[in-house]
């Protein structure tokens, strides 16, 4: 819609008229423009998505659905392959679950304490230490894992394997702590001040309104805080590929080397499998299963903080 | 004195030029691109003579990978890589395919190799091993038709006083490389009788620092891999002797005893494979094969396998110029 | 004065405090302890021939060159490449898009895009890129053989960004004071200039947060890197679009694995100066931001 004032004495300079018509072209030409670009980020978001569902096509006409679902051996690339996604799927949620029970108690604790007890000052030098907590490079938690942690998980238990589960879910841990403090303060700081004045006001101490009144309150946000952190945990390579190890063993043994799905994938990548190969399209299939799995929780995630807020343009 | 004090000067001053000339007279601008993979047990070998040729030629862009001999191979005969490292020879079947793919090209034995059984340091009981036992704790589980005395649906075992009763009775943690390797195949070809046949629970990785890593932290803790990797981290590492039968003698890998073959059946020549028609065409890889063959002796012997006497390294020379 | 109970429930709510503080500070203590680690091993490593220097099979001969040079082009590139794209989509669908059912889809699309695991984006980088540079070399018939080059590592990163820019600029954009916006129209300004000159100018330094945040993800990325090519061994300057590179993290990551443990020492040190570079760069692009925040107005 052009908002130009139409000249009504028909004495328009040309000087004026070139500059009108300018902005009337460009202000048909810009939203084309921005149209074309925009296009480019739906093609190359649907073209992530075929690329894997087509690899994981060609996988499975190689490999049984059935096999892959239900087989508890996972060895793509010996003289016998078996596709049994069990042993990856064990090796994640060990690895993960290991790592929340880390993460929730500090990173919860920590979340309460900055909204509901810090001082101002506290709070503020606490967020940016936080903030810088979770832009550290990956790679750094994963050489921290085995160079400080794994160490100290042998020192206590002798017969722990150099790659083992339960330090990479330590260092995972500590990876995600910042995530789950800054989603689970946001839900706590937005839930309203009067009924924490209404608590105060029938003699609740403040522990007593924190646990009772504050946290009940906010628990959508909160169990959206630890589905995303949890996302985030399945999704990561880098801690796992140095410290967890390669054998995909469908042991529940954190002190044992596990073989995660995105293990598989870094693994796969260093040795170049030859395109063609099952063993290339596995990486696919993984690939897909991953996908799917971290964009369910996102999904759920991001309906938790909706509900909680009412926010649509989460 | 002051003319002749300038004089000394002078003199100093160009010599330290000519002396500079000297040395940067000696850095080539070439430019090129080298693409090497294959055998992870070769590539220390190929990392140092890479990392010297590009002292000398800084402008040539070589890249090298260790997908493991088979890795290696499979993009050596699509045409992709200049050269293939391999710690076997090539397979009739990769032959045949490169034939198919028109890829010509030619073998260089570089040097022996003994694959190295290694314990952690602190493992004190385990000093050496027989080969019936060796096999024992590789075989797979299941039928193995390709060996001799019958082991019906072998069951691997899981515990070390399984394999040798006077062993400790704790978890066996096994770690040797991929499906991919050329050790893997030798190995398992010596030992259990057939390329392939492993038992698959142990922990393989193409990278054999991260098998040194991995057996090096815990006295239960057993692999292979190439004897170089052994003798750069002897601080961390045992070698365990190998035993033809219960009462042979144990014989540990050292140059001499894989250089005169008494480290047996575990000592094996490793290779370099080179295309021939980008060796005509790109003259970066020229000079650098011309380079290899100056140096690959010492810094074989520098890197810990057993480097082949100066003559037959020097033999490839006209080999090349015939090729050029 | 006051009932037992009540003596009890005090006492627990103290109690609870200083947990909670207790409990609190062991985040800061868990990142003091980490970086701390690090340089105290290899603050001593990094020295100007570490950072001018190649990589060696000496561990004490290594540099980190190729592997700085690599990251920063990696970084550059993408952003070259993402931000015009990122900043189109934004502005189109928050200024000039009508349709609500499609810019919704769009907007799902990109949130979801965002939450997406990095080493997705290096399986597509590698199934995508890769595949089609190595056919693109082959029917130009130029020499190289294989897709695992630089440009497919700038292509994945600045796909990997796309989300996180969009989604920062859009926010930025909604912090435009309406009023703003409608004295612009009042003026007789058509939505093109008023975008460009009003809007665009406003949410500038917000947008710069969506820079500063992708400038820190690519420097930190690994995993999709390694899918698409980035080595560990590179004796030469990491200039050329068509050839092998590698970044920082990825040289990291090899020295981390090799066992001897001077390697271990030039991989902190190798960390050290990823950090720093994290740092300078952000902190260059944070100050930038306040500066332009004052000149607002």
């Amino acid at each position: 819609m052009k908002i130009l004032p139409k000249k009504s004495n028909g004495s328009e300079s040309s000087a004026s008229q070139k500059h009108r018509l300018a902005v009337s072209r460009l202000e048909t030409l810009v939203p084309i423009l921005l149209i074309a670009l925009a296009t480019i980020v739906i093609m190359i978001s649907i073209g992530l998505v075929l690329s894997l569902i087509f690899n994981t096509y060609r996988f499975f006409s190689l490999v049984s659905l059935l096999e892959f679902f239900t087989s508890k051996e996972w060895t793509p690339l010996f003289a016998t392959p078996r596709y049994g996604v069990y042993p990856l799927v064990v090796g994640t949620i060990l690895v993960v679950a290991g790592a929340l029970t880390i993460a929730v108690p500090i990173g919860l604790v920590t979340a309460i304490f900055l909204s509901e007890y810090a001082p101002s000052w506290l709070a503020k030098t606490l967020k940016p230490i936080l903030e810088i907590l979770s832009g550290i490079p990956t790679i750094v938690y994963g050489f921290f894992a085995i160079r400080v942690i794994t160490p100290f998980i042998q020192a206590l238990i002798p017969e722990t394997q150099f790659y083992n589960a339960a330090s990479a879910s330590i260092a995972m841990g500590f990876m995600i702590v910042p995530i789950v403090t800054s989603l689970s303060q946001d839900a706590l700081t937005s839930v309203p001040e009067q009924l924490r004045t209404g608590g105060y006001a029938l003699g609740l101490t403040k522990w007593e309104v924190t646990k009772g009144i504050v946290f009940p309150s906010a628990r959508s946000g909160v169990s959206a805080a630890i589905i995303l952190a949890v996302s985030r945990a399945i999704g990561e390579t880098m801690i796992v590929a140095i410290a967890a190890g390669s054998q995909p063993s469908a042991s529940w043994n954190p002190f044992e080397s596990v073989m995660t799905l995105t293990g598989y994938i870094a693994l796969v990548s260093q040795s170049d499998a030859p395109e063609g190969t099952t063993a290339y399209y596995a990486l696919y299939a993984v690939g897909l299963l991953l996908f799917l799995i971290t964009l369910t929780l996102n999904l759920i995630g991001r309906r938790f903080i909706r509900r909680k807020t009412g926010n649509v343009n989460v | 004195m002051k003319r002749s004090r300038l004089s000394q000067a002078a003199l100093l001053g160009m010599g330290g030029l000519l002396a500079a000339c000297g040395s940067l007279g000696s850095i080539s601008d070439l430019e090129g691109t080298i693409v090497i993979d294959g055998s992870s047990t070769v590539y220390p070998i190929m990392e140092a003579v890479v990392e010297e040729f590009s002292k000398k030629f800084p402008n040539v862009d070589v890249s090298i990978g260790f997908s493991g001999t088979g890795g290696g191979f499979a993009q050596f005969v699509q045409g992709n890589t200049d050269l293939s490292n391999a710690s076997r020879p090539i397979k009739t079947s990769e032959a045949t395919l490169a034939q198919t793919n028109g890829i010509n090209y030619h073998e260089f034995l570089l040097a022996y190799d003994g694959i190295t059984v290694v314990v952690a340091k602190n493992n004190t009981w385990l000093t050496d091993i027989t080969l019936a036992e060796l096999r024992a704790l590789w075989l797979p589980a299941g039928d193995n038709p390709a060996t001799t005395d019958i082991v019906e649906t072998n069951v691997p075992p899981t515990k070390w006083n399984q394999v040798r009763s006077t062993w400790p009775d704790a978890t066996i943690q096994l770690y040797g490389p991929g499906t991919s390797s050329g050790t893997f195949d030798f190995f398992t070809e010596v030992i259990t009788g057939k390329v392939g046949n492993s038992r698959t629970d142990y922990q393989p990785s193409e990278d054999d620092n991260v098998l040194v890593q991995g057996v090096a932290a815990s006295q239960y803790a057993l692999g292979y891999f190439g004897y170089a990797y052994y003798i750069e981290n002897t601080d961390s590492l045992n070698e365990v002797g190998i035993k033809a039968n219960d009462s042979a003698p144990a014989i540990y890998p050292t140059l001499e005893t894989i250089a005169d073959g008494t480290y047996t059946p575990l000592s094996r020549p490793l290779y370099t494979y080179l295309n021939t028609d980008k060796f005509a065409n790109n003259e970066a890889l020229r000079e650098f094969m011309l380079f290899m063959i100056d140096h690959v002796k010492e810094l074989t012997d520098e890197v810990g396998y057993v480097s082949l006497p100066e003559t037959n390294y020097e033999s490839y020379r006209s080999i090349l110029e015939d090729l050029a | 004065m006051y009932s037992k109970r009540s003596r009890q429930r005090i006492i627990v709510n103290n109690m609870v405090s200083v947990i909670m503080f207790v409990l609190s500070m062991s985040s800061i203590v868990i990142l003091a302890v980490i970086i701390g680690s690090i340089f105290s091993q290899g603050l001593s490593r990094v020295t100007w021939d570490f950072l001018t220097g190649f990589p060696s099979r000496k561990p004490d001969e290594s540099g980190i060159l190729p592997a700085l040079v690599g990251s920063l082009i990696v970084v550059g590139g993408a952003l070259l490449m993402a931000l015009p794209i990122g900043l189109a989509t934004a502005f189109y669908l928050q200024e000039f898009a009508h349709k609500r059912v499609f810019v919704e889809t769009i907007q799902t699309l990109i949130y979801n895009l965002a939450g997406v695991p990095s080493i997705v984006y290096g399986i597509f980088g590698s199934a995508f890129f890769v595949a089609t540079l190595k056919v693109i070399f082959e029917n130009l018939h130029m020499t190289i053989t294989t897709g695992r080059v630089l440009l497919a590592g700038i292509l994945t990163m600045s796909i990997l960004i796309l989300p996180i820019i969009v989604v920062t600029t859009q926010e930025a954009i909604k912090t435009v004071p309406r009023n703003l916006k409608e004295a612009s129209y009042a003026l007789g300004a058509s939505r093109v200039q008023t975008t460009g000159k009003i809007t665009a100018r406003f949410a500038f330094p917000n947008i710069l947060t969506g820079l500063i945040l992708s400038i820190a993800r690519i420097l930190g990325e690994t995993a999709p890197l390694l899918l698409v090519g980035a080595a560990g061994f590179i004796t030469f300057l990491p200039t050329n679009l068509f050839g092998s590179f590698t970044v920082l993290p990825v040289q990291i990551y090899s020295w981390i694995m090799r066992p001897q443990e001077a390697f271990q020492t030039t991989a902190a040190a190798g960390i050290i100066v990823l950090l720093l570079t994290q740092l300078l760069l952000s902190g260059i692009a944070i100050i930038l931001r306040a500066v332009l925040q004052k000149r607002r107005y």
